[in-house]
């Protein structure tokens, strides 16, 4: 993807001379005991599209309505481009949502959806033509514009949805599981669309989303949250690859995790005893954590080995018997269960057509590099 | 699915539509019967159109008419706004300080005996002109209130169980967009729910036009409606007038009827955001 | 991007109603509120304080529950003899009975015949479903009186069902139907049918067939299903529709009118004869209240199977 005006790649929430352009400061919403969205702190930053990720119920969308202006917050504040927008109505804020069921206002034409934001501002006419026209051909809608919303596709709603949105140029731009109702095939292709088209335009996305597929393509950056809160924020690779606690570890894709004990701590490396693996966990990073305090050590899949023969370290070994093999064509998955009786899934991609080695029954042994393993403390 | 339908079901059904359409039918093939003996076809002189000639000369009937027609539209016009919003607010504001009374306010009106209805209201209008002197006597007014307290509580059922079924990010779209709560109203909820108050308006006009007790109770002496007139007469035995009476009436209604629901259809197709198959 | 000033000022009048007590939602239910309770609710106040009063010859004839007496002390006079007259006098009492009987067994035969009707037309195709629907309506529309009048003239002795009798040889006298209990039942059943109907259809029409089709996998023979899923998961619609027939058809006094004939006892056209035949408001007035706090239980049962139907819906 181009970047112009170089926006969000060089990772300004690195750079802490860089305004943040939406704050949230502590925010919290309650309905009667329950807490949606318990104190939750956030910057996001001028052209970056940040996806909030999350079970239902975590919260996500309350805090993407208490942005919209549709909830008020019961505390703390948001701040966009510097200004205080507690407080603020829906229809006063420089804020647009795209809806997760589009809200298409179904009595009028595709153009006069489009155009209904601009008229609510008195923008000239000339002007409103000009500019839904050129939303219209961005979108690639041209054709439509005299259709009613019940006359077009699945796809193509969607794209009213969004040039609707975006032709009042707002600051930010709030999107409600903007794919979940397209079929997989088209999300897909929407989703690459979606990025191009907000590479083009500049404006800062916030996007709701509980499908992380469709999180780690579209955001530059990820708030995993649960119960209300924001666990882990960070790109789509720091979140997979060195998530922070079990959860995030756990929700992103699939994991092994090992519980154990540490027994060395040192500022290089950690080696954890672990009755679930039946042996020791080598780790070539230290952490910061009590001696012989309780951690886990978390292995994705496709980064353990699965061979026939024992491996030379007796670090990160284990020995185990193939429970189960599933073909998914582009790869397979094992479940391996461990002398210790704890079952470790592993996958292999298919690289040759008819290398099957592995079968069902057979015992194998386990292994995996010593910067592989997470360890997490919580 | 028809291949559930047991005979059983088919059968009731059939009986069913019989048991509801043979009186009308018998009613529009006799206002066509020659013989002053509703009932008893004339071969030699029928079908005729006089009785349809004497019905258009009788001015009390046609007077009477007229009185329901204002009353009618007046209440329709009246109960639609009241019912709209009685509806709006106990679709929309889901808790508020008498929610419950407005609710069971408006359901009592639709299963309370007529003649309980009739008889307070009139017993209302007696005490009111004595206390303020409004309204001064019975007539088209006292009518109109008493037809709008009740038909209202239609309109509101069905503009209620309209907005139930209203996606309500919709109106927060429309305010996204700019337009603040009152417009929205405007704007979109009404453009969208009004198929269901053109219903409630054509459900209001119906119930007043037809209502016999209640108009009976709460008119004056030279307001007769129509079904008053129409019971005087019926009281005394059939009349061949009747008969041509309920013959356009019947056509009016189906008309108006399948009309209305072939152009709602096609408004409530647009409205419900179907996509086109 | 901000909002014109226009409407922040729209905005400022909000702040200044909601500062007197007046909020826009207020404003919405404020008016369709006060008036029912101006013209629903208050009326039958009234009607129960003239069923406290004496008769009087007098226009309007009642006399006024409260009077300032010359003592200048305020006298109120409750006068329960209109209630005592209403348990004295069989007629009232029989009129009553007989008035729930009639709805009673009204209201059974409605189910009967409409719950297969409307089980029908919910399980018939979309197009065809839509025109069933549609001819139940329709009658509905068109005028009560005119239609309780067409069975008039199919009941009479020289109607058209015993001409037709007649004329194919199966009696060779008019039966005897006007004025009858069977046509008054016959006029009932015709009239209401449609109240039946449609809250049962409504209901049946959000059934998911297939637990129809897990039962019958599951062993159910086709009735038993319909009697252990169908019939308790369609209670709603049976008691919705059963209370919209029941409720005002105790009360019903065209169709007893027109086709009950003299003796048929029905407590609404007791009522309307203590009005208007015998101008006894204040006797009027007790057999409404007596009615109406007979009929209230089962109004509020209906406001609860009501509230209960919509709050099963998604």
């Amino acid at each position: 993807m181009g970047n112009p005006a170089g926006l969000v790649k060089a990772a300004p929430w690195k750079d802490p001379g860089v305004r943040p352009y939406v704050e949230i400061e502590h925010l919290t919403k309650s309905f009667g005991d329950f807490k949606a969205v318990d104190d939750v702190s956030l910057r996001i930053y001028k052209g970056e599209i940040f996806c909030l990720l999350g079970p239902s119920g975590c919260g996500k969308t309350t805090l993407l309505r208490m942005l919209g202006g549709f909830e008020t917050p019961t505390s703390g504040r948001i701040l966009i481009d510097g200004e205080d927008m507690t407080g603020v109505p829906p229809y006063e804020r420089p804020v647009n949502m795209m809806f997760q069921s589009y809200a298409l206002f179904p009595h009028m034409t595709v153009e006069q959806n489009v155009a209904f934001g601009l008229k609510q501002d008195r923008v000239p006419k000339v002007e409103i033509a000009e500019r839904v026209a050129a939303m219209l051909a961005l979108v690639k809608l041209d054709g439509l514009a005299r259709r009613k919303p019940h006359q077009l596709s699945g796809g193509q709603r969607q794209r009213v949805a969004l040039a609707r949105a975006l032709v009042k140029r707002p600051k930010l731009l709030l999107l409600d599981e903007p794919l979940g109702a397209l079929d997989k095939k088209l999300r897909e292709h929407t989703q690459f669309e979606l990025i191009s088209l907000q590479d083009q335009l500049g404006v800062t996305f916030v996007v709701v989303t509980h499908d992380q597929e469709e999180a780690m393509t579209l955001a530059g950056r990820i708030g995993v949250m649960n119960h209300g809160e924001i666990v882990q924020a960070g790109t789509p690779t720091e979140i997979y690859e060195f998530p922070t606690s079990r959860y995030v570890a756990d929700f992103i894709g699939s994991v092994n995790i090992f519980e154990g004990k540490l027994v060395e701590d040192e500022p290089e490396y950690v080696r954890i005893r672990s009755d679930e693996l039946g042996g020791t966990i080598y780790v070539s990073h230290g952490i910061s954590a009590a001696p012989e305090a309780t951690v886990w050590a978390a292995v994705r899949p496709e980064k353990i080995f699965m061979s026939t023969s024992a491996p030379a370290s007796a670090d990160n070994a284990a020995h185990g018997v193939v429970q189960d093999i599933a073909y998914l064509g582009d790869l397979s998955i094992y479940r391996v269960k461990l002398d210790s009786g704890k079952v470790v899934r592993v996958t292999r991609p298919n690289t040759t057509r008819h290398a099957e080695s592995i079968t069902w029954d057979q015992p194998v042994f386990l292994s995996w590099d010593a910067t592989s393993p997470v360890v997490l403390t919580t | 699915m028809n291949a559930r339908r047991s005979f059983f079901v088919l059968t009731a059904l059939a009986f069913g539509f019989a048991f509801l359409y043979l009186p009308i039918l018998s009613m529009v093939v006799f206002s066509f019967n020659a013989s002053k003996l509703v009932t008893v076809w004339d071969a030699a002189n029928s079908p005729t159109l006089k009785w349809y000639r004497a019905l258009l000369d009788n001015e009390e009937i046609l007077g009477a008419a007229w009185i329901s027609l204002k009353v009618g539209v007046i209440n329709a016009c009246g109960a639609v706004i009241l019912g709209t919003l009685a509806g709006f607010g106990l679709a929309r504001f889901r808790r508020f300080r008498g929610r419950f009374t407005l609710s069971a306010m408006t359901t009592a009106p639709l299963v309370m005996p007529e003649v309980i209805t009739g008889l307070s209201l009139l017993l209302l209008f007696v005490a009111l002109e004595q206390a303020i002197g409004w309204p001064a006597g019975r007539g088209v007014t006292t009518m109109t209130i008493a037809h709008m307290t009740f038909s209202m509580a239609y309109v509101t059922v069905v503009v209620q169980s309209r907005l139930s079924s209203f996606d309500i990010s919709l109106e927060e779209a429309a305010m996204d967009l700019g337009a603040p709560p009152v417009k929205v109203f405007f704007v979109i909820t009404l453009p969208i729910i009004f198929p269901a108050i053109l219903a409630g308006w054509l459900l209001a006009f119906t119930l007043s036009w037809d209502d016999l007790v209640i108009s009976s109770f709460t008119s004056g002496p030279a307001s007769s409606t129509l079904p008053m007139v129409v019971f005087s007469k019926v009281r005394l035995g059939v009349s061949p007038e009747i008969n041509v009476l309920a013959t356009l009436t019947i056509t009016v209604v189906t008309t108006m009827i399948v009309g209305a629901s072939l152009w709602m259809a096609r408004l409530e197709k647009a409205a419900s955001g179907a996509p086109e198959t | 991007m901000r909002a014109p000033a226009r409407e922040g000022s729209a905005t400022g009048l909000g702040k200044r109603l909601a500062r007197v007590g007046v909020s826009g939602r207020g404003l919405v239910v404020a008016l369709p509120y006060l008036w029912l309770v101006l013209f629903f609710v208050a009326p039958f106040v009234i009607v129960l304080k003239i069923s406290f009063s004496d008769v009087d010859l007098a226009i309007p004839p009642y006399k006024p529950l409260l009077q300032w007496a010359a003592n200048h002390t305020l006298d109120v006079r409750l006068n329960f003899n209109n209630y005592a007259f209403l348990f004295t006098d069989a007629l009232y009492v029989d009129a009553l009975l007989n008035s729930l009987k009639v709805a009673l067994v009204s209201t059974g035969l409605c189910l009967l015949l409409g719950y297969p009707m409307a089980y029908g037309i919910a399980r018939s195709a979309p197009r065809t479903r839509n025109l069933l629907l549609l001819l139940v309506m329709l009658p509905f529309w068109t005028s009560l009186l005119l239609r309780v009048y067409a069975w008039i003239g199919l009941l009479k002795a020289n109607g058209v069902i015993n001409n037709v009798l007649m004329s194919l040889g199966v009696i060779h006298e008019p039966l005897a139907m006007l004025y009858t209990p069977f046509a008054m039942y016959v006029g009932i059943v015709y009239s209401y049918l449609p109240f039946m109907i449609l809250p049962l259809y409504a209901n049946l029409e959000k059934m998911d067939w297939q637990l129809l089709e897990a039962a019958e996998d599951l062993g159910c023979r086709p009735w038993q299903a319909f009697y252990k899923i169908t019939l308790p998961l369609s209670r709603n619609g049976i008691l919705a529709g059963s209370m919209l027939v029941f409720i005002p058809a105790v009360g019903e006094y065209v169709i007893p009118a027109l086709l009950g004939g003299p003796n048929a006892l029905m407590i609404g056209r007791v009522l309307w004869d203590e009005f208007f035949a015998n101008r006894a408001w204040p006797t009027a007035s007790a057999v409404a209240i007596l009615l109406l706090v007979l009929l209230v239980p089962f109004m509020m049962w209906y406001q609860n199977v009501q509230a209960r139907e919509s709050a099963s819906e998604p």
